[in-house]
């Protein structure tokens, strides 16, 4: 069968790769050259592969501007990012659980009020939020860091979506086997739902990762600074004397473990987006 | 020893009453088929012994325990749903282990059950398959096997067999047949299906919004339905109904244009011109010249049997089961063969039998 | 919908859901509930006294031009990402839909960008952009062409922008691919015996049927650019040149955090609240989400 070849779709499809793939080549190939040439701008789009060990030596070395390692603010953001996935993960699912198998007296009230939250976001009350940390002592705290973001609605609503659709005649038969709430949880609902586990996974590791704002209010010591935070410092206080070709690299490391999380786990998370946001 | 009672058994939702006042008698090793349209409430007579639904009143007995305010799961009664509801992630050795487990039953035992209800059921060599690779047939005897393994006092199926294709569904009743008289386990088998009703069960009941039309065996159903309902329901084609009135000192009825039929086994109660409805299956209408003119508007050839539906001068729609073929369209004259008439109450439809001073003597015994 | 089946039990379900509850309480309700209280107050210098002044806040908001002016750069801040991303999105998955080879690399090479953080792409656009250190600014100026949206405050809004949309492009073609996906091939058979070819088949019959993807992306769209931009625009130019490309949450944060006006900032805090909550009740009004019903 001689296809035509879909030149229109590829030339497309091909300048939009082109169009995201660009800032992300330029700057990792501006890791592998050197600060002077940079500051002269001669930066090359060829990667030099003989200076490839900036990104190794950037890990190992104190941060550019904070003075923190760069391996230190790569940590910090992947707490922060499993802490939260994997909070809002169980935090929701046992809600959800709640509310779908059980009955008691303000189900809808309860219901509700985990549903409003969905219509604050951390950005419309900032400094509130940042009294209420301070009143319990959370700033500048790990837990200040990760705790406020577990509680989502839109996790909670994703799976009580999911659990609404398994048939009755599953929770009654494992009833008959003689399965109690919790048996049927665990033997029974998270092994079904594990691939929407998956999927909220990559989600929530990815916000978790890509904080910027809370961060920012919470954790003003340089310890607790993740990668995020890191970088966009040594932008705005970066001028003639800033090793750009180190800042570079730090950009590429902090790209990385998101990005190989989505491509790694792309079909769930695909599911994941297109299930939880609507 | 066996035995199930349930004593006036109720259940109301918030709409309006789904279940009123059922009692019911299930004996050792009996198979009761429970019968009726949809929403008849079968089904919550079924989930109420499983315990899955509270009842509004009444008791659930087995075996003298009152097991009416039990958890499903400590009543000892395992059940065949109608989408067999495995569980999707387990292969069927650990769907039929799953409630076993549950209980702390030792492994050793565990393999031993399933393995023996597994080569009961031939899916000794699909252990380690998971639902979605088996066929209809085979999940099906994966939830027989799950309910099998359990070894309880009272086995429920609920509609099992209603989602497999015609000639699967003829194989499976068979094999539940046959497999519930091998365990002799107590069942209770919910079906709409009238066929497998009447194969199936040791006795039938009936039901019809709500209450028990009918507890009888399928034999006794058949030939002496208690109402026009069950009348109606069991049998195929369905039974054709006519308007009359009682004449002749109450042996004989008197039909709208005028002809007489008298009844074969005796005199029925009441005065002359009570209004009846006369029962006749299509199977017991034959062909006769001056009978009543059937204008036919359809006949359906079943190759040795042919279905005749026509109207009656009347209009009362009519269905006529001949044997042979060669029938055509237009005008054909039939008459009921008196000896299978069945005679009703138009008011109440309830059956109206013989009455008792009256029963010809061959014919008490067998009422 | 309800579920028949359930289990009993009131001490179980309570547990399970206190630590959501909890959570929601202390660190959404407690907040914004304060948000409303500061933003009918007001502080004296020390933060030692504080009264009452009703709406006083709010009428001073509204007085200022700067935050009118504020609105209405937001606004088509807001209207120009969304449109951009919407509309770059759309015709990539019109595209990545059909049958051509290696679609499944290009749906991966389209789709990562989702994982850089608003404020990191804004790092990868500083890099391109930059007068002095990025390729492109460099090049720009080096032609003729004056570039510095340090100083230019049209072209900071214009690279913001571009950043910012840049982020959101594999969000919406992830998707209108599924939307496009979701489309009966019977319907789309149905168009081509119908003789609906090419670009009218797009027109009269794709765009149509993905018209509630579009709807839902254009009002997810609005919230992101309203919001999460935050860190793209705090990265690339902190609301700057003078207030250029100053969005209501960089002033929210720039007023309450860092010039410590509590009342003002609670203020602008509770119209962000409003505006959330109307775009909420609009998707929910016309679109009817699945997951409340």
């Amino acid at each position: 069968m001689g296809k035509r070849v879909d030149w229109l779709a590829h030339a497309v499809l091909g300048v939009g790769v082109l169009f995201f793939a660009f800032p992300v080549w330029l700057v990792f190939a501006g890791a592998t050259q050197t600060a002077g040439a940079i500051s002269r701008g001669d930066l090359s789009l060829l990667p030099n592969f003989h200076r490839i060990g900036t990104f190794v030596s950037v890990l190992r070395a104190p941060g550019v501007g904070t003075g923190t390692p760069v391996w230190h603010l790569l940590m910090v953001s992947a707490g922060m990012a499993l802490a939260i996935a994997l909070g809002k993960i169980v935090i929701s699912l046992a809600s959800a659980y709640a509310v779908v198998f059980f009955r008691f007296p303000f189900r809808m009230t309860v219901f509700w009020t985990i549903f409003i939250t969905l219509m604050l976001p951390v950005e419309v009350r900032i400094i509130p939020t940042y009294a209420v940390m301070s009143d319990f002592h959370l700033i500048n705290t790990f837990t200040g860091l990760t705790l406020p973001l577990m509680a989502s609605a839109t996790a909670t609503l994703l799976f009580r979506q999911v659990f609404l659709v398994v048939p009755d005649a599953l929770v009654e038969a494992a009833r008959m086997d003689g399965a109690g709430p919790f048996r049927f949880l665990k033997d029974i609902l998270i092994p079904i739902s594990s691939a929407n586990v998956a999927a909220l996974f990559v989600i929530l590791f990815v916000y978790g990762w890509n904080q910027y704002l809370w961060p920012l209010l919470v954790a003003t010591e340089p310890g607790l600074d993740t990668i995020v935070i890191g970088i966009v410092q040594l932008i705005n206080t970066g001028g003639m004397m800033t090793p750009w070709n180190r800042v570079m690299a730090m950009a590429v490391l902090s790209i990385v473990p998101p990005v190989a999380v989505v491509i790694a786990m792309q079909r769930w998370f695909v599911k994941g987006l297109t299930e939880s946001e609507r | 020893m066996t035995q199930l009672v349930i004593e006036n058994l109720a259940k109301d939702f918030g709409k309006g009453t789904v279940l009123s006042s059922v009692d019911l008698k299930i004996a050792d090793r009996e198979m009761l088929v429970i019968v009726g349209a949809s929403g008849c409430g079968k089904s919550t007579l079924l989930r109420l012994v499983a315990g899955l639904e509270t009842p509004s009143a009444g008791r659930v007995v087995l075996d003298g325990r009152d097991i009416t305010h039990l958890d499903p799961a400590e009543r000892d009664i395992a059940m065949v749903f109608q989408n067999y509801a495995l569980y999707p992630h387990m292969n069927v050795f650990e769907n039929m282990a799953y409630g076993l487990k549950v209980r702390r039953v030792p492994k050793a035992e565990i393999a031993r059950r399933v393995d023996e209800a597994a080569a009961l059921l031939n899916l000794a060599g699909l252990l380690g398959r998971r639902p979605r690779e088996l066929s209809g047939g085979q999940r099906q005897r994966v939830a027989m096997g799950r309910a099998i393994v359990r070894e309880p006092k009272l086995f429920l199926f609920d509609e099992p067999l209603s989602n497999l294709d015609a000639k699967l569904r003829v194989q499976m009743r068979a094999e539940i047949r046959r497999l519930q008289r091998r365990l002799g386990v107590t069942s209770l088998y919910v079906t709409h299906d009238q066929v497998e009703a009447m194969t199936l069960g040791d006795r039938l009941v009936v039901m019809n919004r709500g209450h028990v039309a009918q507890i009888a065996t399928p034999m006794e159903i058949f030939e002496r339905p208690a109402d026009t309902y069950v009348a109606g329901f069991i049998g195929a084609p369905a039974m054709n109904f006519l308007a009359a009135a009682l004449s002749h000192g109450g042996s004989a009825a008197t039909l709208a244009d005028g002809r007489v039929i008298p009844f074969a086994d005796g005199r029925r109660d009441g005065s002359d011109g009570r209004h009846l409805t006369l029962g006749i299956r299509p199977e017991h209408v034959r062909p006769m010249p001056n009978g009543m003119r059937l204008m036919v508007e359809l006949v359906e050839p079943l190759g040795s049997e042919t279905l005749v539906h026509g109207r009656l001068s009347d209009e009362t729609a009519l269905t006529v089961k001949l044997s042979g073929g060669g029938f055509g369209a237009g005008v054909l004259d039939i008459m009921p063969e008196t000896a299978f008439l069945h005679v009703f109450d138009a008011e109440t439809g309830l059956r109206m039998a013989p009455s008792a001073a009256d029963v010809p003597a061959a014919l008490a015994g067998a009422e | 919908m309800e579920r028949r089946a359930i289990f009993r039990g009131r001490l179980l379900p309570a547990l399970l859901i206190a630590p959501q509850l909890v959570l929601t309480f202390l660190f959404f309700l407690l907040p914004a509930g304060e948000a409303i209280y500061f933003a009918l107050t007001r502080q004296d210098a020390f933060g030692l006294h504080t009264h009452f002044v009703g709406l006083a806040n709010f009428a001073a908001l509204f007085a200022d031009p700067g935050y009118l002016a504020t609105v209405l750069r937001t606004l088509l801040f807001c209207a120009l990402v969304t449109l951009a991303a919407v509309m770059v999105a759309l015709v990539l998955a019109l595209f990545a839909d059909r049958e051509i080879k290696g679609r499944g690399i290009y749906r991966t090479l389209l789709i990562w960008p989702y994982a850089v953080a608003p404020a990191v792409s804004a790092v990868l656009w500083a890099f391109v952009m930059n007068p002095d250190v990025g390729l492109l600014g460099r090049k720009l100026n080096e032609l003729g062409i004056p570039w510095d949206y340090t100083l230019n405050g049209g072209q900071a809004f214009a690279l913001v922008t571009v950043a910012s949309a840049w982020t959101l492009v594999s969000y919406d073609f992830v998707f209108f691919l599924a939307g496009l996906q979701s489309i009966p091939r019977s319907v789309i058979e149905a168009a081509r015996l119908d003789g609906a070819h090419g670009f009218r088949r797009v027109r009269t019959v794709i765009l149509p049927l993905l018209m509630p993807t579009t709807f839902f992306l254009f009002i997810t769209n609005l919230v992101y650019a309203a919001f999460d931009t935050f860190g793209t625009i705090m990265a690339l130019t902190q609301g700057g040149p003078g207030q250029s490309t100053e969005t209501l949450v960089v002033k929210a944060y720039r007023d309450g955090v860092l010039n410590l006006d509590l009342g003002g900032s609670s203020a602008q805090s509770v119209v962000l609240m409003v505006a959330v909550i109307g775009l909420t009740a609009l998707q929910f009004r016309f679109l009817g989400r699945r997951t409340v019903d």
